[in-house]
């Protein structure tokens, strides 16, 4: 059988395919109903609060991280097959590069952000 | 000599109900991700200072906001069951002889959810 990088890619659209069906729900609501209807008491996700969170703990900031990336390849890969499904084979290795490179830049960019609090 | 392929139209997912509840639990994924940028920007909105990030905390309450966030929970929620409904094809253990019920591992990844669930609004909250 001919080497191949499936597990890798497979191996990470499944952490962030985890990642994502057990916490983006409940952050949603958080962003999308609860601060937005102010029904989580005052200002809870207050600047002060959050920067000194994220800034002054690196085990806050790696759990960040995980959360914002993992499920960015759980995209490129489940994203990738799809745009195969739908008629454009011919193009699968430029759609391959298009949605792994999307995860790997979008990684880097949050790397710098992450970085620089 | 080449393989046979049949031609199969593009438009094949709209042809059956299964298939079009495929295409829909793919598509999921684009809202995985744009919560993911979402959730970028606010990080990046903190490091530019409590003013920038004031502003985009105010922006949650717009209602294009808060229907982004509407659509996206929908679509993420489809996104969470599927992915727990599939946990015990993925997952086949066996107690002895007999294997665990389905519905019992799919039920764990569940109660799992839950709990995660409060657990993260009450880190995130602080309440």
């Amino acid at each position: 059988m001919a080497k191949s990088n499936e597990p890798i890619w497979w191996s990470l659209f499944s952490a962030g395919g985890m990642v994502a069906a057990m916490i983006f729900p409940i952050l949603i609501i958080i962003t999308g109903i609860l601060i937005p209807f102010g029904l989580a008491g005052d200002d809870p996700l207050n600047f002060e609060r959050i920067h000194t969170a994220v800034a002054q703990n690196n085990y806050v900031k790696l759990i960040f991280f995980i959360v914002i990336n993992l499920p960015l390849f759980h995209w490129a890969h489940r994203f990738r097959f799809t745009l195969v499904d739908v008629g454009l084979k011919s193009m699968s290795s430029l759609i391959s590069i298009l949605c792994y490179g999307g995860a790997i830049a979008g990684t880097i960019v949050s790397a710098i952000v992450f970085w620089n609090i | 000599m080449s393989t046979y392929h049949r031609l199969v139209p593009n438009t094949w997912w709209l042809q059956r109900r299964p298939y079009i509840l495929f295409m829909i639990r793919e598509l999921t994924s684009v809202f995985v991700a744009g919560y993911c940028i979402f959730l970028l920007v606010l990080v990046y909105k903190l490091t530019q200072g409590a003013d920038a990030y004031g502003n985009f905390m105010a922006a949650l309450k717009s209602p294009s906001s808060v229907s982004l966030h509407l659509i996206t929970l929908v679509f993420v929620l489809y996104h969470t069951i599927t992915w727990f409904n599939l946990t015990p094809k993925i997952l086949v253990l066996y107690r002895g002889e007999e294997r665990i019920p389905q519905g019992l591992i799919a039920g764990t990844f569940y109660a799992g959810w839950v709990v995660v669930s409060i657990i993260v609004a009450l880190l995130v909250l602080g309440v």
